[in-house]
């Protein structure tokens, strides 16, 4: 009987431009809500999820990026294992990266802390600390190319330093040191930002009652701001090493993968194999094994660090 | 002091983004209300402050290297490099702006950066907004995980085929670069925009909907004003990669008249590489568009960065 006084909630609109909302918004989503997020949706799969699916499809195949080409199963994956450019790529790629993510890590939070505290000038230091950040990784590359192929040997010599006195940037030992200085310094300052936020969010309070206990300042970082401010310290560090594991724009700088193929970067050797060794299906076997180790890391880097916080 | 003017936007709604962290977002201002601290009055440390001037050289030393050299002729340029130049070249940006074909190079970096920012800003946030507001619905849920695993998805393994792709579809200009930057800051906008959003209470849109506003105009005329904080944000961090990505246009523009401000640098480094005193001229004219706009707006880029990164 009464369910027939209620027309509107059953009747599908004859026109769909007619918004019908009469049973407030919950009830049903209106039309306008799908047609704002379609579009988005169409370009993302487009350009982000097809040429994934893509790599991956082509991963299984010789294809150099033309022409004709045929399955080739998991040769190319196969072959990768025993390819020692790619294999020294992650290893190079792997010690960069993590030697970076600690140093930048460590490096951003003590120059955060210091910006946190009874300073003066803090907004001046702020804003010079922050300089990096809107600086092309590339640009800022050639320059620091300069810097130790010229500057540092130049300085060495002068002070008579045997060891620096020619450019680290042709030691194949030693040139992924220039490139980790670039890539701290450029880095170093959005973590710096990201810290400071984080300190922003640890009370005044935690600190004086320190103070009256006549805690020391490291006692007070150890067991206060560092405990208060994890959760960044795990979100830096992940996304820390997520960023250096694709390094690229500093090792094209710097070095160009040199000397030899001492300093490429995985993302170099996929750049290069693809567009210029005719390597297309090769290199995208190598991309998608660099994915799943990035996924990896990641997972058990939140893995890590979250349980390092339930025993802190 | 700046303390506060950071302190303000981040202490507002820091408790959603960090659930590792304490579950009550402490307010900074709580301190005011006791006896005036006598460390707040002036007692600065002074031999900390001297250090973090000290340290401060490792930025500005780099910096000041770029200016010297740039100004220098390729003769002055002996020992380490930090000595002023005498007498200073000025031509060398007038060569570096002809050179490296500086006008439409920038003209390029700006259009594209333009571009991406403007439409970033338009869409991402209307697409949070969908979200956000139906993350009861599986599809709506669904699609916010899609768009957010694609952060965990490094860009090498679409390089090779996204190339391809837009070559095919006569996307490999600027406005090719444009709409990726678009597609591919999804990710990270639409994580930081849903937060931001959820937080915003459903009345204001209700009593817009009353008065019979449809989706659209809740969203361009209640939700997109009040999204300016985060807006600013999400500009300045699209604004900052457009302008200094590489790979993007490294991989995508095939025409070299289309260059960015990096390309061009890369395409000129291999070119005339050890035009030392020319090439820095030209650095410091790529780096001085941003650099400008970072020094006048400094405390926004800080404090939007930092609005991002409590998100």
């Amino acid at each position: 009987m009464t369910t027939t006084t209620r027309p509107p909630v059953q009747a599908p609109p004859d026109r769909p431009d007619q918004p019908v909302r009469r049973k407030g918004i919950a009830s049903r989503t209106p039309r306008g809500f799908y047609w704002m997020v379609l579009p988005a949706f169409a370009l993302f799969f487009l350009l982000h999820t097809v040429p994934v699916l893509q790599g991956v499809f082509f991963s299984f195949t010789d294809s150099p990026g033309y022409g004709p080409w045929k399955f080739v199963g998991l040769s190319n994956y196969a072959a990768l294992f025993t390819d020692s450019r790619v294999l020294h790529s992650y290893l190079f790629t792997f010690q960069f990266a993590l030697v970076s993510t600690v140093l930048v890590n460590i490096i951003a939070l003590a120059v955060a802390v210091a910006l946190n505290a009874r300073i003066r000038f803090k907004s001046t230091l702020r804003g010079v600390y922050f300089i990096p950040y809107v600086l092309s990784i590339l640009v800022v590359g050639y320059v620091f190319q300069y810097l130790f192929t010229f500057s540092i040997p130049a300085i060495a010599q002068a002070v008579g330093n045997a060891k620096f006195s020619t450019s680290i940037l042709s030691d194949e030992g030693l040139a992924w040191i220039a490139i980790v200085v670039l890539a701290v310094w450029q880095a170093a300052a959005f973590n710096i930002v990201l810290y400071l936020a984080g300190l922003q969010t640890v009370p005044a309070e935690l600190y004086e009652a320190a103070s009256l206990d006549g805690a020391t300042a490291w006692k007070k970082f150890s067991h206060i701001t560092f405990p208060m401010i994890w959760g960044f310290f795990v979100i830096n560090m992940v996304l820390s090493l997520k960023g250096f594991l694709q390094v690229f724009d500093h090792v094209v700088a710097m070095t160009g993968g040199g000397p030899g193929t001492a300093t490429e970067s995985v993302g170099l050797v996929i750049y290069k194999g693809g567009f210029q060794g005719g390597e297309f299906g090769y290199q995208l076997a190598n991309a998608v094994v660099f994915m799943i180790v990035i996924i990896v890391f990641a997972l058990v880097q939140f893995r890590v660090l979250q349980r390092e916080d339930v025993n802190a | 002091m700046s303390a506060p003017s950071i302190a303000a936007p981040v202490a507002d709604r820091s408790e959603q983004a960090f659930g590792a962290g304490e579950p009550d977002a402490p307010a900074p201002r709580r301190r005011r209300m006791r006896t005036p601290d006598p460390e707040d009055t002036g007692h600065h440390n002074w031999w900390l402050t001297g250090l973090m001037i000290f340290l401060s050289l490792s930025i500005l030393v780099p910096m000041y290297l770029v200016v010297v050299t740039a100004l220098k002729t390729p003769d002055q340029l002996t020992g380490a490099g930090f000595s002023l130049p005498s007498p200073a070249r000025w031509q060398n940006f007038a060569d570096a702006w002809t050179l490296t074909s500086f006008p439409r190079s920038a003209l390029n970096s700006a259009l594209i950066t333009v571009g991406a920012v403007t439409l970033t800003l338009l869409t991402n946030s209307m697409v949070a907004y969908a979200i956000a507001r139906n993350m009861h619905k599986k599809l709506f849920k669904g699609l916010f995980f899609y768009f957010i695993a694609a952060l965990f998805v490094p860009f090498p393994i679409l390089m090779l085929t996204v190339a391809k792709l837009t070559a095919q579809l006569h996307l490999d200009n600027q406005l090719g670069l444009i709409l990726l930057y678009v597609v591919f800051g999804l990710s990270f906008n639409i994580f930081v925009f849903v937060a931001y959003i959820r937080s915003i209470p459903r009345e204001l849109e209700e009593a817009a909907i009353i008065d019979g506003a449809n989706t659209w105009t809740v969203f361009w005329k209640v939700i997109f004003p009040l999204l300016r904080p985060m807006n600013a944000t999400v500009g300045i961090i699209t604004c900052v990669w457009a302008w200094n990505d590489f790979m993007l246009p490294l991989v995508i523009l095939s025409d070299p008249g289309d260059a960015t401000l990096p390309l061009q640098q890369y395409i000129f480094q291999s070119t005339f590489n050890t035009n030392y005193t020319l090439a820095f001229a030209s650095y410091l004219l790529a780096m001085i568009p941003l650099l400008v706009v970072y020094v006048v707006a400094q405390r926004w880029v800080i404090s939007g960065v930092t609005r991002g990164a409590i998100k």
